[in-house]
């Protein structure tokens, strides 16, 4: 087990690495369209072959790898943070706060999202820089996707409430946020922690998710679940076998994460 | 008494023997083709049987096949033929016409044809309650739409007010039994609705009483039914063409065509342009909610000319139809043999000629970007439907084109109803990327696109007045060519119309996709056309090859 977290740390390493390097690694921008080569197998100029309108699927692979890596994590970290404030304020406090919290909780997960994020989207602006409009689809996700973290934290800070240390902090005079903060919170980290490594393969998969429908992050840039748009209009994986490229990484990636959170999970 | 028994049974099992060889003798006949089963999709499940209130596709696929219309458009030359009736007069300057009915047709059921049924049916479509998207083209004024029988087998219809191509609108109106107890089910056409599964099928069966005969005087249709499988997946439904599961492919993309090129090459027809449009406007409502000075931009004829001189339609053709469409220099298609403007040309794409337009216009180039006279950098958004992919990647393909002017362009994608949410009711966009759908031959089918009181006229709909001459002049002659009976006076006006559209451009034409379509070699006498139902539209005298014997094309 050991041995494949090592590979699983390697991969996601390497991953970042590559595509935090797009710029230099890149063989052409992502969005630089050769007309005379659309469709194109892989070749000494275009390692992955080229896309539907001539763009080089390599470049894009790289810096859709960057986009879907970098702001995945960021809309974990935004869920999980949403996730610990109310599932943890809620669990802490017990009584009515808990069971409002939880009862948004569970209204928030009865949603149909997909249907909620179209619609959401539908209702912003359009003259919006392609970068906000990405930074806005994965704020969209992370805001929505706190509710079932936050169950799960509030069942453990639930179990905080009463513990041995926390009535010793209140006989001495500790109480509210600053209790919460200094003798809940940290005793929820590892909880938040696998929360987190939870979240981010949830979340790159509904990118992808969005992408397919062509609802997720806009055109010339490249996201995973953009590039995997391609596989569409494949019949045959043995024929344009490169186009399979973004499904692998992604395979790989997530994979390597659920493997990290076993070991965060063990830590919890 | 045995003798007369005997005899009587004798007779009885005579006449029952003659009847059985009646029944099975056009089979054994050489060359008789009356046998089979078509097979093809249809792409949602169909929302009526009735053919008076069809509104999508596949209802519309089952009312042409079943339903008999007194005049019929050949999809192949584009005449108007005979069919439940034999002749026609239009009178009254356009008002009132006269059709003389077929003689001894009957309906599926064996009801009898009468003139009764024409009156039932016209009554039944202007019926307001019916709210048929069929009867639209005939509301050209207010008050009731009277019918008359002159004698037997004729009857005449007078409309409250003159209704141009109004022979032609025929085409359209399947004729209803009035007597039938099966109602709609009851029909003239060649085959007849015999079951449906929701959400599976929809089989029709050959109707034994059609009227329409072949050359040797055989009664048609030669297939024995068609089965039309649910199927809304267009992945699936290529591939089960491949394996041979389906006949037909109509209105086939051309990324479909391609990839079965590789395996049904023979199978595969490309009838050249179609009628459809692809095009692209800016958002001109004067009450939108977009700065003044992007209205401006928007208003003025040059900044769309430059912009629409910057687009390579060549190369979209080429990259994303693969070749299978053509360069869209107006609102009808090539195809369109009597309506084209044939002294129209597509606009070229010239970078050079589009940058000294905006100069003209006090736009000019600021550290690579095009600012206007007043600095501002040129930059809109392009919204399009996020379903249709070919529509993303045209709008992928105009980012780049601009980009070289250099305009900025933020590609939008959103789901349709979103986008026709933003296009008809808040106008909160700035230009749009979408397809029109032609149906109709005639322009007075347009009125609703090409009149500025138009809820239609996309770019600036429901004007109280005309926002600017020329769509004050396009106004005059739209109202001039569905006022005159006139064919070759319509065709100059009309012809206007579409040089002011080319001149203007409100609309950027980019490409007419190809009729693509595809038709397993074992249907016999498939030619395929632009027009809809582009693969059946004979589908009287269709037969597969191994019920027809063998015989090829």
């Amino acid at each position: 087990m050991r041995t494949a977290r090592k590979i699983a740390m390697v991969v996601i390493a390497a991953t970042l690495l590559v595509c935090l390097n797009a710029g230099f690694l890149a063989p052409a921008h992502y969005a630089a369209e050769f007309r005379e080569a659309p469709n194109a197998a892989p070749s000494r100029a275009h390692w992955l072959g080229t896309d539907a309108l001539g763009r080089d699927l390599f470049s894009r692979l790289l810096y859709g790898t960057r986009i879907s890596l970098l702001l995945a994590p960021a809309a974990a970290l935004l869920s999980t943070l949403l996730a610990g404030f109310i599932g943890g304020a809620a669990g802490y406090l017990g009584g009515i706060w808990e069971r409002l919290a939880m009862a948004a909780a569970d209204l928030v997960l009865s949603l149909p999202w997909l249907f909620l994020l179209i619609t959401v989207r539908a209702l912003l602006p359009l003259d919006v820089s392609p970068l906000i409009s990405l930074a806005v689809t994965f704020a969209l996700l992370g805001g929505l996707g706190w509710a079932a973290g936050a169950r799960v934290l509030c069942a453990g800070a639930r179990g905080l409430r009463n513990a041995d240390f926390v009535l010793q902090a209140r006989i001495s005079g500790m109480h509210g946020l600053r209790l919460f903060a200094v003798h809940v919170l940290p005793n929820l980290k590892p909880v938040l922690c696998a929360q987190f490594w939870i979240s981010v393969p949830v979340f790159i998969l509904s990118e992808a998710n969005l992408g397919v429908l062509g609802l997720g992050v806009a055109e010339p840039m490249p996201s995973w679940g953009g590039l995997m748009r391609e596989l569409e209009s494949m019949w045959s994986p043995l024929h344009e076998w490169w186009k399979l490229a973004p499904l692998l990484l992604l395979v790989a990636v997530t994979g390597s994460l659920q493997l990290l959170i076993s070991r965060e999970e063990l830590t919890a | 008494m045995s003798t007369k028994k005997l005899s009587g049974s004798w007779v009885l099992a005579a006449g029952r023997l003659m009847l059985a060889l009646l029944a099975v003798l056009p089979f054994a006949l050489p060359g008789f083709a009356q046998s089979g089963e078509l097979r093809f999709s249809l792409h949602n499940e169909p929302t009526t049987f009735n053919p008076l209130k069809v509104e999508e596709d596949a209802a519309d696929t089952i009312a042409y096949l079943t339903g008999g219309v007194l005049a019929r458009v050949n999809r192949q030359s584009q005449a108007l033929e005979p069919a439940l009736a034999t002749a026609w007069k239009i009178t009254d300057g356009g008002r009132t016409i006269t059709f003389t009915l077929r003689r001894n047709v009957y309906y599926s059921d064996g009801t009898p044809f009468t003139a009764d049924d024409v009156a039932y049916t016209v009554r039944q479509l202007m019926d307001p309650a019916l709210h048929s998207r069929i009867a639209d083209p005939f509301r050209t004024g207010s008050g009731a739409v009277q019918t008359k029988m002159p004698a037997p087998g004729r009857i005449s219809i007078t409309f409250p007010a003159p209704i141009v191509g109004l022979d032609r609108l025929f085409d359209q109106v399947v004729i209803l039994s009035a007597h039938s107890p099966n109602k709609e089910m009851a029909v003239l056409g060649p085959f007849y609705v015999a079951d449906h599964k929701a959400g599976a099928y929809v089989l029709l069966r050959r109707n034994p009483n059609y009227w329409k005969r072949d050359a040797a005087g055989r009664r048609l249709p030669y297939l024995d039914s068609i089965r039309l499988d649910i199927q809304p997946n267009r992945d699936a439904e290529a591939l089960r063409l491949r394996r041979g599961e389906i006949h037909l492919i109509n209105a086939l993309d051309s990324e479909y065509y391609d990839r079965l090129a590789a395996y049904v090459p023979g199978a595969l027809h490309d009838a050249g342009p179609g009628f459809d449009t692809e095009q692209m406007w800016f958002n001109q409502v004067p009450t939108a909610p977009l700065p003044a000075y992007k209205l401006a931009w928007f208003r003025s004829t040059a900044f769309r000319r430059a912009i629409s001189e910057a687009i390579n339609r060549a190369d979209m053709c080429r990259v994303i139809y693969h070749q299978h469409a053509q360069p869209a220099m107006g609102p009808v298609s090539p195809a369109n043999h009597f309506w084209f403007n044939a002294g129209l040309h597509a606009h070229p794409y010239d970078v050079q000629s589009a940058l000294r337009r905006l100069q003209r216009e006090g736009f000019h180039q600021q550290a690579g970007s095009l600012v206007d006279r007043e600095g501002h950098a040129v930059e809109f958004s392009i919204l399009t439907n996020a379903e249709k992919k070919s529509r993303v990647q045209m709008a992928a393909m105009i980012q780049q084109d601009l980009a070289k002017i250099g305009i900025k362009i933020n590609l939008v994608t959103l789901d349709f109803p979103s986008v026709i949410e933003r296009i008809t009711q808040t106008f909160n966009y700035e230009a749009v990327l979408l397809g029109l759908v032609n149906v109709d031959l005639d322009p007075s089918a347009q009125m609703n696109v090409w009149l500025s009181s138009g809820d239609n006229h996309q770019w600036n709909p429901k004007q109280a007045s005309p926002a600017t001459a020329w769509e004050a002049e396009i106004d005059k002659l739209m109202r001039a060519q569905a006022s005159t009976m006139d064919a070759r006076q319509r065709k100059a006006y009309f012809d206007r119309v579409q040089q002011l559209v080319w001149e203007q451009e409100p609309f950027i034409y980019l490409v007419h996709k190809n009729a693509l379509s595809a038709i397993s070699q074992s249907v016999v006498g498939a030619q395929p056309v632009v027009l809809r139902p582009q693969t059946y539209w004979n589908i009287e005298t269709l037969q597969l090859k191994d019920a027809a014997g063998g015989r090829g094309h």
